[in-house]
């Protein structure tokens, strides 16, 4: 799953990872179509795609940063921004959206200050919207982490919320 | 050449091997209508409005290869109705303001809805809302306009290969963005404007700066000087329906008066000034051996290329200023005195076929006393929307002269408009001055023509040879910075272009749309026309232009003197490549 992204750990640890990216650059330079799994291992590494990882990339690789992002932005399993602590995705898929996931998503990003797709300022929340999570007799739902609520409504948002901010 | 034969609509036609079937169709005067396709530069068969039929199944045109036996049809209910469809598509999420919009009468998609005779369209689609990307001086971007086509993406990548844009994310939410979504300004974007060249509809256009010409030209305050760019006059006519490549000089400046400036002066003398002090400056430099290969500086998109992408050679760059803002310098510090006008009060106005130069205007290493060298930059196409706005017959005006004594030039300044131009006048004056002779053979034919890359080498009258390179498009001149640079090859001197032709087919020309395009080299019937113009003119070298000698008699003292330097001569800066 996601890791987490941890900026305080040390200036060890970052050289690693870059160290470790660098590698599959290298490994990469000369292959076609090389760059789709170098981003995939900067996402494994780093949680998301942080952009000055990307302008090595496209020195490295020399590919246009617009092209990058293009690709980055095609596939829904590369991110551009750090993820929070944890992730709350709520499912806009048609049952739940029936029953009324939009208040869900209106209520999270008006008690957090944050819009769908992105990161609270304080690094603790992500707010996603997801497709239908197959749990529609539930709906609607609403995962945060691993954990699963259902049958909500707006009002429940703040309680729940708690649980988490107080962590 | 190996030749296949096939039929189109029952009509035989033989091709070379390799040829597409909308390319053969267009030679036994068929045309089937295109969207995305634009020959040698983008064949991405995504947007299918080229459909034909070959036996059970409708493909697209533009990328299928003409088989041996092949028949194809281009004109059934099927491909009738499924070519319909997808223009009607496009239009159901379409910014469709026709009247106000900048392309309308030039739009592709105005046009196949015309030819299509599209006249409902059945469905409505939901529409994205984005913000008008305004951010550059030289070009606009309203992704609502945008069809998708991919045009501007692969002139950007392949024939520039600057990559400043591309397509991000997905499905309905795809769209052309720049890195990051960042303002275009932001970017590595060296504003040629080769994009809105290729783009069929508008979805990118240049800054309009036409309404503060207007007003500058309302106010009584102001003495309003205009210049004119070589190519701009073998152009302009395009844009009132004459033929691409005729000659329109004195028009234009009929015109230009009309308009009401105050002077009609021509970059061209400026253009001969360039030569001096480059041809000076590359003397130079040959004599103490530094900072060569000499590298030209006309071109505001070349420069900018330099600077993001070549930054360890900006030195080689040529200090001069660009023409036009030589110009602009010397009008305002030396001119204004003569004429008595007070130099705060004097607007400078550059009709360029560019947008670069928009940008490389308000570059502030381009001014001198806190006055930018040039105020105002208005494309080919903004003055032709200036005479019709005016209500100017421009067909029927008579030929009028330039004013002196900043309209005077010589031939090698005309030259400049197409690619090799500048090497070629550069190489007149200096061959002139070391020989000390009035030489008879100036035609340097090498340095002509549309290649890409051109070599010369050449044994000037001392005795010393100089290695030439001309480069037009920046896909070539990343290939020549790359031999430079990897010491594969060395030269003195390199002009280069950023636009594919040099000027006259710059970023702010008439448009021409890609069916045209495919069946005319633009480039080469501008530049005929360019090259006859330098053959009638009766003073065909810039150090022999009587202006300019009395320029530097008067004013400037020598080429390179102080006061030329603090002038005419410029500085760049380092930027980075993403
Ligand atoms: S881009 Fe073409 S179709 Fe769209 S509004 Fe402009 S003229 Fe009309
Ligand atoms: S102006 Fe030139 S560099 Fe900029 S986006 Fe267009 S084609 Fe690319
Ligand atoms: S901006 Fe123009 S050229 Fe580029 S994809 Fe859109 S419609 Fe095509
Ligand atoms: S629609 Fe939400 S879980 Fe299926
Ligand atoms: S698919 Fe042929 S023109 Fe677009």
């Amino acid at each position: 799953m996601n890791q987490q992204n941890c900026c305080c750990c040390g200036g060890n640890h970052v050289d690693e990872r870059l160290e470790k990216v660098m590698k599959v650059i290298e490994e990469h330079k000369t292959v076609k179509g090389g760059l789709i799994p170098v981003l995939h291992e900067i996402q494994d590494t780093y949680g998301y795609l942080p952009e000055d990882i990307l302008k090595i990339v496209s020195k490295e690789l020399d590919i246009p940063m617009a092209e990058i992002f293009g690709v980055a932005s095609f596939y829904s399993y590369f991110s551009l921004e750090p993820k929070g602590e944890h992730i709350i995705r709520v499912c806009l898929g048609t049952a739940c959206y029936v029953k009324g996931a939009q208040g869900l998503i209106d209520r999270i990003s008006k008690e957090l200050n944050v819009e769908v797709g992105k990161t609270t300022e304080d690094g603790k929340f992500t707010l996603e919207a997801t497709r239908c999570l197959g749990a529609c007799g539930l709906a609607p739902v609403m995962v945060i982490g691993e954990k699963v609520y259902g049958r909500i409504t707006p009002d429940d948002i703040p309680n729940i919320l708690k649980e988490y901010q107080e962590k | 050449m190996e030749m296949v034969k096939l039929t189109i609509d029952g009509i035989e036609v033989e091709v070379p091997k390799g040829t597409t079937v909308i390319e053969a169709a267009r030679q036994i005067g068929i045309n089937i209508p295109s969207l995305c396709y634009l020959k040698g530069v983008s064949h991405t068969s995504s947007c299918r409005v080229c459909v034909v039929e070959v036996g059970p199944r409708l493909i697209a045109s533009c990328t299928l290869p003409c088989e041996n036996g092949m028949e194809v049809k281009t004109n059934t209910p099927k491909v009738r109705e499924a070519r319909r469809t997808v223009v009607e598509l496009l239009l159901s999420n379409h910014k469709r303001e026709c009247t106000s919009c900048n392309r309308s009468e030039n739009c592709e998609l105005q046009t196949l809805s015309k030819e299509l005779n599209v006249r409902d369209i059945r469905f409505e689609g939901e529409r994205i809302n984005y913000e008008i990307d305004s951010s550059s001086p030289s070009l606009v971007r309203d992704q609502e306009k945008c069809v998708l086509c991919g045009r501007c993406i692969n002139t950007c990548k392949n024939v520039q290969t600057v990559g400043a844009i591309d397509f991000s994310r997905r499905g309905f939410n795809t769209r052309v963005s720049t890195a990051l979504d960042r303002d275009i300004a932001e970017t590595v974007c060296v504003n040629c404007g080769q994009c809105i060249m290729a783009c069929p509809v508008g979805a990118l256009t240049e800054k309009e700066n036409i309404k503060d010409v207007w007003k500058a030209l309302a106010d009584p305050e102001k003495f309003v000087v205009v210049q004119t760019a070589p190519a701009v006059r073998v152009a302009l006519g395009e844009e009132f329906g004459m033929p691409i490549g005729t000659r329109v000089t004195g028009k234009m400046a009929a015109a230009l008066r009309r308009l009401g400036f105050d002077k009609v002066f021509d970059t061209d003398f400026a253009a001969d000034l360039t030569i001096m002090e480059e041809g000076t400056e590359l003397l130079s430099r040959l004599e103490k051996g530094e900072r060569l290969p000499l590298m030209t500086s006309c071109c505001p998109g070349w420069v900018k290329f330099v600077e993001h992408f070549y930054p360890e050679l900006i030195d080689n760059l040529s200090t001069c200023k660009s023409p036009h803002e030589m110009e602009g310098a010397i009008i305002k510090h030396y001119l204004a005195e003569k004429l008595g006008v007070d130099k705060k009060n004097v607007v400078v106005v550059s009709i360029m076929p560019c947008v670069a130069k928009k940008f490389e205007g308000q570059r502030e290493e381009l001014s001198n006393d806190n006055l930018q060298d040039v105020d105002y930059v208005l494309t080919t196409r903004e003055l032709a929307q200036m005479i019709k706005e005016a209500g100017i017959d421009f067909v029927k005006l008579p030929d009028e002269e330039f004013d002196n004594p900043l309209g005077e030039s010589t031939g090698a300044a005309v030259i400049f408009g197409a690619t090799g131009g500048v090497m070629e006048a550069a190489l007149r004056t200096v061959y002139d001055i070391l020989s000390g002779e009035d030489l008879k053979d100036i035609d340097y034919v090498q340095v002509r023509g549309t290649a890409g890359i051109k070599e010369a080498e050449l044994t000037l009258p001392n005795g010393k040879t100089v290695r030439a390179a001309v480069a037009h498009g920046l896909s070539n001149a990343r290939e020549l910075m790359e031999l430079v640079k990897s010491g594969e090859k060395h030269y003195d001197f390199i002009e280069v272009m950023a636009c594919p032709g040099g000027c006259v087919t710059g970023g702010g020309q008439p448009i021409v749309d890609s069916r045209t395009q495919a069946c005319i080299d633009v480039k080469a019937e501008r530049a005929k026309a360019i090259y006859d113009e330098d053959k009638d003119m009766p003073i065909r070298k810039s150090h022999k232009n009587p202006y300019i000698i009395r320029l530097y008699e008067e004013f400037l003292g020598k080429p390179n003197s102080h006061k030329a330097h603090e002038l005419l001569h410029t500085h760049y800066v380092k930027r980075d490549r993403f």
